[in-house]
């Protein structure tokens, strides 16, 4: 299945955000939202991919907009690998089920067992309007998150 | 597949011939150890295409991960604000491993720049501003991490060793018909 495109509904999830907290998309409604699934804390792209996000979050917020990502790594690998970049942003588990929400947004490798390198934005309603699928071993840069928020509706 | 969106002009810090058929543009970080590493192969090229390209270095400092690399940047655009920045900009690189307020008051003191100081050179907002605008053309473009190569406008996804670079910008002067 490819990933999901604009004008589907954001499915939503419920996944742990550190090992005794979960976050829902469904909190954070009202404001737009950048998803970012990716395949691996640790591994090289993944690790430029998201300290390259880390340093647009003030941008990020001038749109009011939260970012979280997800792969399927455990809420403890995650702590350790948000730790040694110094994330401000959270990194969802998507552990168990695995890859239920990567599946959910079409956004999950079976042959690998990993998440794909995707990007969606959702409006304020949990609308997805627009969506990105890149090549596992290209890292998309944050060009079109930007260009993708820009386009909201103010 | 990302493009550059901000132009090369000549408020950008470059080397070789601007009307060059290959423009290579970095987007780097003076504390990554990945553009340490590919400013030899950098220098290779240049030797190698001579007046067939040219190179422009803008700043990318990943100010979380790298606490140098901001004010690293700071000193090599003042230096380039007395004229000085490839020196200042070799001199980081060379001496990445230990980057700090000591280093950079010697290399200060070692290009000469006269009447200025490690303070001076840290609190322009002129060098603050152009690092600023560097970075938010960089995400514009798609910088995607460090380094990250633009060649003709065009982002650069490939490995950066210096036989895919050439092999690539070889391509780039055939299609030109250069």
């Amino acid at each position: 299945m490819p990933i999901l495109t604009a004008g589907t509904k954001a499915p939503n999830f419920s996944l742990h955000v550190t090992p005794d907290q979960k976050l829902s998309l469904s909190e954070l409604r009202g404001k737009p939202v950048v998803l970012a699934f990716y395949p691996a804390d640790w591994s090289p792209i993944c690790g430029d991919e998201l300290s390259v996000f880390n340093e647009i979050l003030p941008e990020l917020r001038t749109y009011d907009a939260e970012l979280v990502a997800i792969s399927v790594d455990g809420a403890w690998c995650h702590d350790a690998f948000a730790k040694h970049k110094h994330l401000h942003f959270p990194l969802l588990s998507d552990f168990e089920p695995k890859g239920l929400t990567a599946r959910a947004y079409g956004a999950y490798r079976e042959a690998d067992g990993v998440c794909e390198r995707a990007l969606f934005v959702l409006d304020k309603d949990g609308l997805i309007t627009w969506s990105y699928c890149s090549p596992v071993a290209v890292n998309p840069g944050a060009d079109g998150i930007l260009k993708a928020l820009e386009e909201l509706p103010k | 597949m990302s493009k550059l969106s901000i132009a090369v002009t000549k408020h950008d810090h470059i080397q070789g011939n601007p009307d060059a058929a290959c423009s290579l543009v970095e987007y780097g970080d003076y504390e990554c150890p990945a553009c340490g590493e590919v400013q030899t192969i950098i220098k290779r090229l240049q030797a190698h295409f001579g007046s067939q390209m040219s190179f422009v270095f803008r700043n990318f400092p990943l100010r979380e991960i790298h606490p140098w690399a901001q004010p690293a940047a700071e000193v090599a655009e003042f230096a380039g604000s007395r004229g000085r920045f490839w020196e200042m900009h070799d001199l980081l690189f060379e001496n990445q491993e230990s980057l700090d307020d000591g280093l950079f008051e010697a290399l200060i003191l070692k290009l000469d720049l006269s009447g200025s100081d490690l303070k001076r050179a840290r609190s322009s907002d002129m060098t603050k501003k152009r690092i600023d605008a560097d970075f938010a053309g960089g995400i514009r473009s798609g910088v995607n991490g460090t380094p990250s190569f633009f060649l003709n406008g065009e982002r650069y996804d490939g490995p950066t060793d210096q036989e895919s670079l050439a092999a690539l910008m070889e391509q780039v002067l055939i299609s030109d018909g250069d």
